[in-house]
């Protein structure tokens, strides 16, 4: 008990990040017609690539004097990441305007 | 932007610090605001555009701005190479968002999932050496972010495989025994490293373990799931990559990267959970239970199973007031989407109100058989979700099942032995008409007899779906 106690506290702020972007991530999505499960998903799905910025910070603060497998990684991170954002948009983007070309 | 502006904790913040995490918070409420217009039709295109500006935001900030423990900024160099990955990876992105064929567009989902959850996964595996042995908490978050990244990296190609008809199911019974097994163990090696109070260093060979057999599980957890039930993997392997971000936030205490982690592992979570009730199936019936097989067999002498001749079915759609097109998996096989839309053309031309009724699973991810309509311009407007066009079902004419199965089938709501029993179908056989374009008299992915294959009302049209439409619009033509 005590061991759980201290463990909230010591992570609080995380943890109520935790739990109100979790009801907020409910919200935000609750009654989305069925038309646009896909894009939401592909969209929502180029957001997860949101863990490219720690691609940029591993990248960006590797030691460049000598070869390493850290950098050899954070780099295909970096490019992995980059896939999935930019893909994930621009795939997203090109069914809604097929959504959007049909509505007169 | 270096001098120093202010104390928090007793640690001096910059100006350049302040302004980084400022933009941070504009990212997320922008990641939010997306996707709660991504949720609505007329505003989701801007929805998805004001996300993608959140994350240019945070990546041009972090890029200028960040900062390491000791205060200093990220190299020119660094800067380059960065931008050279970040140039490789938008090319083919983009290259390949563009170029494929809408009927690839699950597997892109996919593979896009796949390469998001690759990068959260390698992340938590280059931050593992800087953890501090015994900080439970971080080396949770980082263990949890391997994990879950490999996973969903895994199991997205092989979901990525199945889509692209390149990997087969596997569903040997004894496949759940092995998969709960190496689960268990990859949880207890995971728990082990967290608690075990060694430094970093000497795990190395326990993190190298853990990434291979959360490698291994991600294959062989999507291996045995198939067919109707791809809608609920993928959006279930969409929220892992979202949780693998949120992970790798907490290792870098990046709100920007928590907050959307989350926002997506929600999202992906709320629509795994959509896509089971539209089976009226549990998460853990749909991951370990083998699915199929059972129902009460029709005797199939008995059973009678009439044709109707290309005229036939041509005058019959012809003559009606209302048609409803039912499209399911065998649609998007053939590819006949767009010749779908010229029949429902033809006969709105001659008169004849046409709609579309979408089961939620029908196809193989969430929403699939309305990005295949309206790839061939079919309005959306015409795409009837299962509920609204049930009421309905008795006033219509004639259902034209294209390619779907089990979501018409009629066993759901009498046949307390069948596997599918309390899944939402489409009420087809309350039409007074039914038409099913099927290549064979298989069975559909639960491998159950269809009663509304052997309804008085129900007659059959054999053959390739595009075959079928084909001749059937030039016969309609031809009158």
């Amino acid at each position: 008990m005590e061991q759980i106690l201290s463990f909230f506290f010591s992570y609080k702020e995380a943890i109520f990040i935790i739990a109100l972007s979790i009801f907020l991530g409910i919200e935000v999505i609750s009654n989305v017609p069925a038309v646009l499960h896909t894009p939401l998903m592909s969209g929502a799905n180029a957001i997860s690539g949101v863990v490219i910025i720690a691609g940029i910070i591993v990248v960006g603060h590797a030691n460049l004097a000598h070869f390493s497998l850290a950098l050899v990684l954070g780099i295909l991170a970096l490019i992995f990441g980059t896939l999935n954002v930019v893909g994930g948009f621009a795939v997203t983007d090109r069914m809604l305007e097929m959504f959007k070309k049909k509505k007169k | 932007m270096d001098k120093i502006i202010g104390t928090v904790n007793g640690i001096d913040f910059t100006m350049g610090s302040a302004l980084l995490e400022l933009s941070y918070l504009i990212a997320a409420l922008l990641f939010v605001f997306g996707l709660k217009l991504l949720s609505h039709p007329e505003t989701a295109r801007r929805g998805n555009l004001w996300a993608a500006g959140g994350m240019l935001l945070a990546m041009i900030t972090t890029t200028l701005l960040h900062k390491n423990a000791n205060g200093d900024g990220i190299p020119l160099a660094n800067v380059w190479i960065i931008m050279a990955a970040i140039g490789v990876g938008s090319a083919i992105g983009w290259i390949v968002a563009r170029k494929v064929k809408m009927t690839a567009m699950p597997q892109l989902v996919s593979l896009y999932n796949a390469t998001g959850g690759a990068a959260s996964a390698l992340v938590a595996l280059l931050e593992f050496p800087n953890a501090q042995a015994g900080d439970i908490g971080s080396l949770l978050v980082t263990i949890l972010g391997l994990i879950i990244g490999a996973i969903a990296f895994s199991g997205s190609m092989v979901a990525y495989g199945k889509l692209d008809g390149k990997v087969g199911d596997i569903m040997a019974g004894y496949m759940k025994y092995i998969n709960v097994i190496l689960l268990a163990g990859t949880l207890a090696l995971g728990a082990y490293i967290i608690i075990s109070g060694q430094q970093p260093d000497e795990l190395g060979w326990a993190i190298y373990t853990l990434f291979a057999a959360a490698l291994l599980y991600g294959v062989l957890f999507v291996m045995p799931i198939g067919g109707a039930d791809m809608p609920v993997v993928i959006s279930l392997l969409n929220s892992f990559t979202g949780i693998a971000a949120a992970m790798a936030g907490f290792i870098y205490n990046n709100e920007a990267m928590i907050l959307g982690g989350i926002l997506v592992g929600a999202a992906g979570s709320i629509l795994t959970l959509l896509m089971c009730k539209a089976m009226n199936r549990s998460l853990l019936n749909v991951i370990i239970g083998s699915f199929g097989g059972g129902g009460t067999a029709i005797d199939r002498e008995k059973g009678i199973i009439k044709e109707i001749s290309l005229s036939d079915a041509a005058v019959l759609l012809s003559y009606s007031q209302k048609v409803a097109i039912v499209p399911g998996y065998g649609l998007a096989v053939a590819q006949a989407q767009h010749i779908a839309h010229e029949l429902d053309t033809l006969l709105e031309g001659k008169g004849v109100e046409v709609r579309y009724a979408i089961h939620p699973v029908a196809g193989r991810m969430p929403g699939h058989m309305n990005v295949l309509l309206a790839e061939a311009d079919v309005p959306y407007e015409k795409l009837v979700e299962m509920d609204d066009i049930n009421p309905d079902m008795p006033n219509i004419d004639v259902v034209v099942v294209i390619g779907a199965n089990d979501v018409v089938n009629p066993a759901a709501l009498d046949d307390p032995s069948s596997p599918i029993y309390g899944m939402p179908i489409i009420m087809a056989h309350q039409a007074k008409n039914i038409i099913v374009m099927k290549r064979g008299m298989g069975k559909g992915y639960a491998g159950i007899e269809n009663f509304l294959f052997f309804n008085d009302k129900t007659r059959m049209l054999f053959g390739n779906a595009k075959d079928s439409l084909q001749k059937l619009v030039a016969e309609i033509k031809s009158m």
